[in-house]
């Protein structure tokens, strides 16, 4: 190119195409297993990993599987299969989310044949892993009551992809103030398709709803 | 953070199209970014600013093509910008729409010598 001649090249290229393929990758692995795998997305101390500990010890046909993505730590983990689960962390370092390929090396940690359920744990952050596809069937949102009412309107993108919204930590709604309806109401705002369940880790039938939902397969067709 | 990555898988399309050509330099990209994608237009400028102390990148500028949100409303099916996080439709006051765009994070073309 000695003649200095310039050229544009069309290419209209997705900036996440090489990890939506990795993702696409994923999804029919995950369909030839026939699991159910959710992603489940949060801010930071939304109390996740309470939660899954409760729904490893309840999901009725134990066990569950549950990769977590944390930045430093694999604490989470081993709490995780105290309570039953089979659990890979991912440790992410200064990475702020998980990617495809980052969850395709934990799943080939686990004994995934043997599981009917997968919860992929994202990292603690409202905003960067709603843009990164893992290949999960369905995403689930967590609000936790100490965040407050308003936090689905000020991180919509978060809620506006979820399949399904949490509502955290219930039993604390009144000592914090939490202000149940305005929380509904902002939810159907941003997300009017995902059904709403108020869950607490302290109160295991809370977990009833949500579970039923999981049980509905979704995404395992021919 | 994660726009440095982003930047980097940019950088690496880019890289692999201007080989493809067997051309030497990337003058230019053009990224269209729209408002709903999750990334923050100053943020990735500032992010590829910090590719640019690579030599190779030096010379090349980056255009950021922004594209505002439009919804399809699913009740009256009326195209419409939504003024607020909530999308609700200015002629009927539904809340259901389909995004039409908005979540646009696409590299568009580059420039090469
Ligand atoms: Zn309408």
């Amino acid at each position: 190119m000695c003649n200095g001649a310039v050229h544009r090249l069309e290419l209209q290229q997705r900036l996440l195409s090489r990890n939506d393929q990795d993702a696409a990758r994923n999804r029919r692995q995950f369909q030839r297993l026939g699991l159910q795998v959710v992603n489940l997305l949060s801010a930071p101390g939304s109390g996740k990993t309470s939660l899954l500990e409760q729904l490893a010890r309840r999901w009725p046909r134990p066990p569950i599987g549950v990769i977590v993505g944390d930045l430093a730590t694999d604490h989470d983990a081993t709490r995780l299969r105290q309570a039953g689960a089979r659990s890979v962390q991912i440790c992410t370092g200064d990475r702020c989310h998980l990617d495809a390929v980052l969850v395709e090396r934990a799943l080939a940690q686990l004994d995934a044949a043997a599981l009917d359920l997968l919860v992929i744990e994202n990292v603690g952050n409202l905003v960067c892993p709603t843009a990164f596809d893992l290949g999960e069937q369905r995403r689930v949102a967590v609000l936790a009551v100490t965040e407050g009412e308003d936090k689905p309107l000020k991180y919509p993108a978060l809620f506006a992809t979820a399949d399904a919204v949490l509502i955290n930590k219930s039993d604390l709604a009144d000592a914090v103030g939490f202000d149940r309806a305005a929380a509904h109401h902002n939810l159907r705002a941003v997300a009017p398709r995902a059904p709403v369940f108020e869950v607490s880790a302290r109160q295991g039938e809370s977990l009833t709803a949500w579970m039923q939902w999981l049980e509905q397969p979704h995404g395992l067709g021919p | 953070m994660h726009e440095l990555a982003l930047i980097q898988e940019l950088c690496a399309l880019a890289q692999a199209a201007a080989e493809q050509q067997g051309a030497t330099r990337i003058t230019q990209l053009w990224l269209q970014v729209g408002d709903r994608c999750g990334v923050d237009a100053d943020a990735l400028r500032l992010a590829f600013a910090v590719v640019q102390e690579q030599h190779c990148w030096r010379q090349t500028h980056l255009n950021l093509e922004l594209v505002p949100t439009q919804c399809r409303c699913h009740r009256c099916q009326q195209p419409y910008r939504p003024e607020d996080v909530v999308a609700l439709c200015p002629h009927c006051g539904g809340l259901e729409c389909d995004r039409l765009t908005g979540q646009e994070l696409t590299l568009m073309a580059v420039e090469v010598a």
